[in-house]
Parts: C-alpha cells; sequence; structure tokens
C-alpha cells in the first residue's frame, strides 16, 4: 500500500466518534493546560495518562498526542496575554507577542499565533508521513559533537537577540548556563555549585524558577513601576470582523517566520535530546536576521510570533519521529508518551510501522484531524483570552502573580523554589533596569543541561582536542556558522568605531 | 543610574568570582582519560561572566551606554514604595503559604492587592479575594490531582469540607 493510503485510513479511524471525540476533549484540556503558566505538555500528559488506560490504546495515545499539540497552541497564550511564557518553548513568543498585546494588539498576535501553529504543524505532519524513515537514520547520526555545535549555534543566536550591549548578553547566557549547572555533576554525581552549601540548591534549579521569577515576577514590577501602577488597557473589543481583518494581517505579516519556523523547526525537534526550545529559538533569530525591517522585532512583529510558534508546533510532531521510528524521546512530552506505549503493550522502534500499521497511520492521521481541531478550536477561545486582558490592571496584576506562585508550586512542589522565584523576580527587576537582556539566561537554563554533557563526551571522544567540533562533516559547518554569528556583532563594532575615528580627522 | 550601573556590575564580578570558586570543589582541568572536570564547566563559564563585567565597567568608564550616561535615580520615591508595597507584598503571599495554606495565602494577598493598593469596592474586592482560591483548589486538587501546601493544623476543617467534596 502507498503511503497515500495508509494515510487515508488513518484519517478515517481518528474520524471514528470515539477517537474524534478523544481528540476535542485532548486539544480543549491541552489548550487550557498550556495557556496556565508552570503547566505544559508534560503535565498534562502525564497526569492524564492513568485516565487512557479506560480506553483502547489506538484511542489513548491520540488523546494524548491532542494534549500534546493543544498545549503546544496554548504555551502562546500565557505568553501574549500575561506576558509569562509557561514553558521554555514559548520564551521566544514574549519578544514580540507581549508588546503587540501592550499595543492593543492582542488579537492580531493571538491569531498570528494560531495559523502560524498550524502551518507549523501542518508542514510537519507532511514531512513526518512524507520522509519518516530517512528522517530517523539522519538523526541517528548526530552525536555529542553534532548536538553541542547545534547548542552553541543557539546560543550564538542569543547573541543576536540581545541588542547592542553584548557584554551584558553574554553575561546573561553564561549566567543561565552556571544557573542550569547547580546539583549534581551529570558525569560524575558530585554535588556541584551547591551556594552557600544551602542543601536546597541539590535539586538544581528548574527552568521554570527563573523563567516565572524573571518574567512573572521581575516584569511585573517593572511594568508596575514605570507605568506608576496605572497600566492602560487599550485592547479593542472582539468581532468576527476583526478578526478576519487580523487575519489577513497575520498572513501577510507572517508568513516569512511561519515558513522558517515550520522547517527549521521540524528538523531540530526531529534530533533526540534537541527538541523545541532550540527550535523555536533559531527562527525567530535566522526570521529576524533574514527580515528586510529587523529593528522592528522586539517592538511587536507579527513575524516574530510567526516563527517561534511555527516552530515549536513543527519541532513537537519532528520530536515524536524518533520515538515511533527509532524508540528514543526528542522531548520530555514523547518520554512520557513512549512509556504510555510501552504499557500498552506497543513496542517502538523500526518494526513499529510494520507490526502495527493501523496504529502508527491512525496516530498520523490523528496528528492532522488534531491540528486543525487546534487551529478552530484556539480562534474560537480568543475572544476569552482577549476578555481577560480587559479586566483592570489593579486586579490582572494581582492574579498574574497567584497564577505565577501557584503555578510554579504545581510544577516544582517545593516551597525552596517559590522563595528563590521570588528572589529571581526582584534581582531581574533591578537587571531589567540596567538593560540586562534575561530571555537568553531563561533559554540558555534549559539547554545548559544538554550542552554541557555533550561538550565533555565530544572532548572525551577527541582525547581533549577541541578540533572535533570542525573536523566533522555535521558539526563543522555548524560550529563554524555558530562562531561567525557571535563574532559578526563585535566585527560590526569594531568598523563602527574605525568609521567614527577616520570621520574625526577628516572633520 | 550611573552609580548604579558601575555598582550593579561591581556586584556581578563578585558574584562570578563566588560562582569560580565555589567551581573549584570539583576538578576545573582535562582529566585524561576521564575527559573535563566535573567544575570546568562552571567554572569557565563564571569566568567568561567575569570578564563581562569587566567590558561592562569600560563601556561604563567610556560612558557608551545609556545608564552610564544618565543622572536619574535608580528609583524614585515612588519607585521605592512600588518595590514594597507589590514586592512586599509578594514576600508576605510566599511567607503566609506554610501558616495558612496555599489558598488562604491566595485570598489574603488577592484581598490586599485589590482592596488596599487597587481600591476596589470591598464586595468586588472580597468576591475575588474568594472566588479565586475556590476555583484554583477544584482544579489543582480535584481535576488536576496536584496537592498545594495545606498550612498549620487549624485550617484541616475547611480542606476536609472541601475534600469531601472533591473525593
Amino acid at each position: 500500500m502507498d503511503v497515500l493510503t495508509l494515510l487515508a485510513d488513518g484519517m478515517l479511524l481518528s474520524l471514528q466518534p470515539l477517537n474524534l471525540a478523544m481528540i476535542l476533549i485532548g486539544v480543549t484540556v491541552g489548550l487550557f493546560i498550556g495557556a496556565m503558566p508552570g503547566l505544559g505538555s508534560v503535565n498534562g500528559v502525564a497526569i492524564l495518562l492513568p485516565v487512557t488506560f479506560l480506553v483502547p490504546p489506538g484511542s489513548a495515545i491520540i488523546f494524548l498526542a491532542a494534549i500534546y499539540y493543544g498545549a503546544m497552541y496554548g504555551g502562546a497564550v500565557s505568553s501574549i496575554t500575561l506576558g509569562i511564557p509557561g514553558a521554555s518553548t514559548a520564551v521566544a513568543t514574549t519578544f514580540d507577542g507581549r508588546p503587540l498585546a501592550r499595543q492593543g494588539r492582542a488579537s492580531l498576535a493571538l491569531v498570528t499565533a494560531a495559523l502560524a501553529s498550524f502551518v507549523g504543524g501542518s508542514v510537519a505532519n507532511i514531512l513526518f508521513t512524507l520522509f519518516a524513515p530517512v528522517l530517523a537514520s539522519v538523526a541517528l547520526s548526530f552525536g555529542p559533537p553534532e548536538v553541542f555545535a547545534l547548542m552553541l549555534l543557539a546560543f550564538a543566536t542569543f547573541v543576536g537577540l540581545g541588542g547592542d550591549d553584548i557584554p551584558k548578553t553574554i553575561f546573561s547566557i553564561c549566567f543561565g548556563l552556571v544557573l542550569g549547572a547547580i546539583g549534581f555533576d551529570q558525569i560524575s554525581g558530585a554535588p556541584r555549585l551547591v551556594l552557600f552549601d544551602y542543601n536546597g540548591f541539590l535539586q538544581g534549579i528548574g527552568f521554570l524558577v527563573l523563567a516565572i521569577g524573571v518574567y512573572g515576577i521581575g516584569e511585573m514590577l517593572w511594568t508596575i513601576e514605570q507605568t506608576r501602577g496605572d497600566v492602560e488597557s487599550n485592547t479593542p473589543k472582539m468581532s468576527i470582523k476583526g478578526m478576519a481583518v487580523d487575519t489577513k494581517e497575520a498572513a501577510k505579516r507572517g508568513w516569512r517566520g511561519t515558513m522558517i519556523g515550520s522547517f527549521l523547526g521540524f528538523f531540530v525537534g526531529v534530533l533526540p535530546a534537541a527538541g523545541a526550545t532550540p527550535g523555536s529559538l533559531m527562527s525567530y533569530g535566522v526570521t529576524k536576521m533574514l527580515s528586510r525591517k529587523p529593528d522592528e522585532f522586539g517592538k511587536g512583529a507579527p513575524d516574530g510570533v510567526a516563527a517561534p510558534e511555527a516552530a515549536n508546533n513543527s519541532a513537537s510532531t519532528g520530536s515524536m519521529l524518533p520515538m515511533l521510528t527509532l524508540g528514543i524521546p526528542g522531548s520530555p512530552t514523547t518520554a512520557i508518551l513512549l512509556g504510555g506505549m510501552v504499557i500498552w503493550g506497543l513496542v517502538p522502534g523500526p518494526r513499529l510501522f510494520v507490526d502495527e500499521q493501523e496504529f502508527v497511520w491512525g496516530l498520523i492521521g490523528s496528528f492532522y484531524i488534531s491540528n486543525a481541531a487546534a487551529l478552530l478550536i484556539n480562534l474560537a477561545f480568543i475572544p476569552v483570552f482577549i476578555w481577560m486582558l480587559r479586566m483592570p490592571f489593579t486586579i490582572l496584576a494581582p492574579m498574574i502573580f497567584v497564577l505565577s506562585i501557584a503555578g510554579g508550586y504545581a510544577a516544582t512542589r517545593d516551597m525552596f523554589d517559590i522563595w528563590l522565584m521570588v528572589v529571581f523576580g526582584i534581582g531581574a527587576f533591578f537587571l531589567r533596569k540596567f538593560d540586562y537582556p534575561l530571555a537568553p539566561a531563561v533559554l540558555a537554563i534549559v539547554l545548559g543541561p544538554i550542552a554541557e554533557p555533550t561538550l565533555r563526551q565530544s572532548l572525551l571522544l577527541s582525547s581533549g582536542d577541541p578540533s572535533i567540533f570542525f573536523t566533522r562533516p555535521i558539526a563543522g559547518p555548524i560550529t563554524i556558522v555558530a562562531l561567525v554569528l557571535i563574532f559578526l556583532p563585535a566585527v560590526k563594532l569594531l568598523r563602527r568605531g574605525l568609521g567614527r575615528r577616520r570621520k574625526r580627522p577628516a572633520q | 543610574m550611573r552609580v548604579g550601573e558601575i555598582v550593579t556590575a561591581g556586584f556581578l564580578a563578585l558574584l562570578s568570582l563566588y560562582l569560580m570558586w565555589k567551581s573549584t570543589e570539583l576538578p576545573i582541568g582535562y582529566i585524561a582519560g576521564r575527559g573535563p572536570g566535573g567544575g570546568a564547566w562552571p567554572f569557565w563559564l563564571s569566568a567568561i561572566m567575569l570578564i563581562c563585567c569587566g567590558c561592562i565597567a569600560f563601556n561604563w568608564w567610556r560612558g557608551s551606554n545609556p545608564a552610564a550616561q544618565s543622572d536619574e535615580p535608580v528609583l524614585d520615591s515612588h519607585g521605592w514604595r512600588t518595590l514594597l508595597l507589590v514586592g512586599g507584598g509578594i514576600v508576605g503571599f510566599v511567607a503566609l503559604v506554610n501558616i495558612i495554606s496555599m489558598y488562604g495565602a491566595i485570598a489574603v494577598f488577592l484581598f490586599y492587592y485589590t482592596f488596599i493598593l487597587g481600591r476596589h469596592r470591598l464586595i468586588l474586592s472580597l468576591s475575588i479575594s474568594l472566588i479565586t482560591p475556590i476555583a484554583l483548589f477544584f482544579f489543582f486538587e480535584g481535576a488536576m490531582r496536584i496537592t498545594m501546601p495545606s498550612g498549620l493544623p487549624f485550617t484541616d476543617p475547611v480542606f476536609n469540607i472541601l475534600y469531601d467534596i472533591i473525593y
């Protein structure tokens, strides 16, 4: 049977009443879980895993995949409306989503995010359907040097995102990486950086602790201080005509970011251990670099919302590929899905496509249906999210603080982490006053635990010779591009300085 | 702002030094047959942080960034008041969690913010402060099965009633 016949059969299977109900419930539940700061697709899938034992395995995995889809759409909602990224995959969405919301254009940002997510998901589904086995073998050729080179490329993108103050950006990246190193050394298992010998640091510092501290507390304090507590709500009322206008504008001003994010996100998502976070960040950076108006980024560019949203949806589908074809999870959520499959008696790996054809194509068919359902459900709920923004700021602000603290506790279940959030929030408030970019630190804390072991394994492989990052066919070009991106701003600054010196004697 | 910029850079440089020193508790060099030591990654990253602080101080000396040229105070009296009232409110909220439970602390914080800082009407403030924690209770404990801190034993009777509803 050819691929299209198998896919059609799979789609018919996922349109059966029980499966369709699972998709609609899963997407809606996922959307609200993803929109809650502190909760993401991992929480949704993990918490609802036991519920799936009530239905057949095929319907169960369709339900979990639908939650995954919904949560990826929902992550953008808290980034845009509250300015708090609920998950690391949605950090880049805050860069332009939040400024758009502040300008009273939250509906444009939400519509752009929904459309970009849909296109990202669709492109990923098509690539998944056509090239699953080939891409799985490419992903397998990524060893530690290649993964580290990819991380270096992600860090290089940060330098481009941090504006003109390069030392502050690099400081922020390194600070995030050091925070990510707190706890135990991943290789020797020895306690490391137990600050002030306080045992609470032994468990490390999670991404959410820093993200909620910086965005949920620090950014809010900054907004209240800057606006003197008088934040004007200039969000217009929602209408069908207004949404149609926003849809047209989103398509016109967000297509470039959507296309870049869809393809780049998928290929990064396919790689084991990489996932949607570097994919969304790289897509944002590349879209900014290729844009004719890079100055608009960070101030409310629809392309800046579209790129990370297309990428994180595309990457979430991409991360399913190594899970199904190789049995290697590409993200924490797919690790839980993998666990579920094992419990249901399914063995992920190359034989799955042969032995469990109906299951696999039913799942792939459900990706298409879930993606379309997520778009429609998300668009239907946009007026609800906009209504939230019209609340007086003196009600919205304490709600955000409450959601940050309660959501943060729900994710970590440790009061020590909540106190750390408060400390990070107050620290972030002061650093923001002095123009330290904080997003690089938040993303670095996620990528650090991937980057460090791959660097150490690579150096061990080469007996300490760093040329391993330049001589391998895949790692070499990635490393060179990353280094060019890191040093490009410095070269530009030097040239600008030299230009000024030449002008002075001439005057 | 000008003084604040260099004081912040100095504080961050001290933090970097502390992190470098702390990293040396594990080997920071290359160990033959075992690769880089466990302290190498944070040590060298902290060293880069220290160099960055030096660059920030150099830029401050040259007056090449906006903060280094500004004579405005870091925080005026309103800024300090905001930080104290809002930031202090958040600290109080977190401190209350282990005493009157997460939901009790949410109720008190919401009432403090909406009624005292936000100057909303008493009925509106009370409604928000009571409905929000109850809704969050059913979401976290009922739907998500996540148990929040329930505070000291005197809160048990309230929780017993609520748990009877969801279980």
